[in-house]
């Protein structure tokens, strides 16, 4: 680990949809304090917020660790769910392989995995069916360009 | 437009404050420190919501508010009456005998703010369907909601509605009225709101809402309803029935503003921790698909102010009973919306200020954040309070600001 970073991580507790974007918020926090423009604490908020209902929905939670570096953030999701079969189907939007209950509480729209790469400038996911997936997104400060 | 933060409704009295935390645990927006056994405020973060002086047990903290003899400066004194103020008195037949008998204790004339809030009403609902109304829409009748997303939900500020608040809108229609009936000079109409809470005083005396603030002078409700149960009920000369509509008036309880509406779906959250738990919500963009959003940072809407003399919950229910009976054929208001638009807005965009940031500069931040991460590690994370600061965090932050030293920690090696 580069000594000069800032570190932290958050528990993403499985069962519950009401504590999903605990993890978010206070990241979003923390970003303000280092006084970070309202568009990158937003980007990087909403992308996380997407990981965390994933990781509610599909694999009984996990862990957010959130690193800052003089220039970018990097979000790493991890858990240990039950993976993704097939990446590219997964990153289709409307794509869902959430249940209907699921679906019935607003979520499982199929656009968890496509927000979250669309609100970060670079986005990696390592999975493997059965084990669990790890799903790193990096945002660039003074990158403007990349929200929508 | 900056928030202005050279004025502040709440002041400490240091002689009665004897250093314990409550106030401190309550702030919403850790604003409050103890240091040398006395709590003391900044500035900076404080919104004005009251929750210190309610809590307080010692008394020792005070909403500043101008006194009754101001009015005394001008030729023509204006009262506006905030709806909450019929929720203060023993069972009135006629709602009317209130407004009236501001009259008896040095008013000319009475306006009520409830006329503007029927105006607001309309203003919202137009707002709403126009096209490119932001989703959920979010009210700024409660100056400490408002702030609170300025300086804490900067996301949600594009989400405030534009139209100014009931109160602004009560008192530009006010002087104009007087203007007319009297033929004095503007400067001669003193324009005075009896007010609920000391965060309407705050945001008169700032310009919060805007520059152009026809307010003179904030009294409190509590002094106004001293000085009115001294007056007798056969004293009052009704000459000015009720103008407001019943649906003004409930602007004074928690879902009164929503139910002026008519929309798909709405929320309305009362209570200050109530608001922050809904802001949190909104800001996550959980609750997209809600039309509407009414706050009110005190418990039951502004019938739980800090000036109020009555239990909100006893002032709901006088108020409700108003509504139904003395004031039940009133569904519409007089009034209508018959000035240009621009007389109703705000003219200037809502800016959030990050009041959090630990520096002005990245680098310097960044160093901060990083001694706080760390400190929050070493800390025992159980937020005594004995250190002066509301969570450990929060202390963490005070000792990389260098406010503190880290030895004011008393259970740090007994983690």
């Amino acid at each position: 680990m580069d000594e000069n970073t800032i570190k932290w991580s958050i528990d993403v507790d499985g069962c519950n949809f009401d504590t999903a974007g605990v993890a978010s918020q206070s990241t979003k926090f923390k970003l303000k304090q280092l006084g970070l423009d309202n568009e990158l604490s937003r980007r990087v908020a909403i992308a996380m917020y997407e990981g965390e209902i994933n990781m509610v929905i599909h694999a009984n939670g996990g862990v957010a660790e959130v690193e800052v570096f003089s220039d970018k953030i990097m979000v790493v999701l991890k858990d240990t769910g039950k993976g993704i079969a097939d990446i590219s189907l997964a990153m289709q939007e409307g794509y869902s392989t959430a249940t209907e209950d699921i679906r019935d509480l607003g979520f499982g729209a199929g656009m968890g995995l496509p927000n979250m790469k669309r609100y970060s400038d670079n986005m990696e996911i390592i999975t493997k069916v059965g084990e669990g997936t790890t799903v790193i997104m990096t945002f660039y400060m003074g990158n403007q360009s990349q929200q929508t | 437009m900056k928030i202005d933060k050279s004025f502040c409704a709440v002041s400490i009295d240091k002689d009665k404050c004897k250093g314990c935390i409550n106030c401190m645990k309550r702030c919403p927006t850790e604003a409050i420190r103890v240091r040398d056994g006395k709590a003391v405020i900044d500035y900076n973060r404080c919104v004005s919501c009251g929750e210190c002086i309610r809590i307080c047990q010692s008394k020792a903290k005070y909403a500043t508010y101008d006194t009754m003899e101001m009015i005394n400066d001008y030729k023509y004194k204006v009262a506006l009456a905030a709806p909450s103020l019929l929720g203060q008195f023993p069972n009135i037949s006629d709602p009317s005998i209130i407004t009236n008998a501001l009259k008896n204790i040095g008013f000319d004339d009475v306006f009520e703010v409830a006329r503007g809030a029927d105006l607001v009403s309309k203003l919202t609902q137009q707002r709403l369907n126009q096209a490119d109304c932001p989703k959920p829409l979010i009210s700024t009748a409660c100056p400490v909601c408002v702030e609170l997303i300025l300086i804490r939900f900067h996301e949600l500020t594009d989400n405030l509605i534009d139209v100014l608040p009931p109160l602004e809108i009560s008192a530009k229609l006010a002087r104009e009225e007087a203007i007319k009936k009297t033929g004095l000079n503007s400067s001669d109409i003193g324009v005075f709101f009896i007010s609920p809470c000391p965060a309407k005083m705050a945001s008169t005396k700032t310009g919060f809402y805007t520059e152009d603030c026809n307010v003179d002078g904030v009294i409190s409700m509590s002094e106004v309803c001293l000085k009115l149960m001294h007056v007798q009920q056969n004293d009052v000369i009704i000459d000015q029935p009720i103008k407001a509509s019943n649906l003004g008036v409930a602007w004074a309880t928690s879902g009164g503003e929503v139910s002026n509406l008519s929309v798909g779906s709405f929320l309305a959250a009362d209570g200050i921790e109530n608001v922050v738990a809904v802001l949190k919500e909104l800001e996550s963009g959980k609750l997209k698909y809600i039309d509407y959003v009414e706050l009110n940072a005190c418990p039951g809407g502004c019938v739980g102010g800090v000036f109020n003399i009555e239990n909100p919950f006893v002032s709901k229910s006088k108020i409700h009973t108003i509504r139904k009976y003395a004031m039940a054929g009133k569904k519409n208001t007089n009034d209508s919306i018959n000035k240009i638009s621009s007389f109703y807005k705000r003219n200037d965009e809502w800016k959030p200020i990050n009041v959090f940031k630990l520096d002005e500069d990245f680098q310097v931040a960044f160093n901060k954040l990083q001694q706080v991460e760390q400190l929050v590690k070493e800390l025992p994370g159980i937020d005594c309070g004995t250190c002066g600061a509301p969570s450990c965090r929060a202390f963490a932050e005070d000792v990389a600001n260098g406010v503190v030293d880290i030895s004011l920690c008393t259970r740090k090696e007994k983690k």
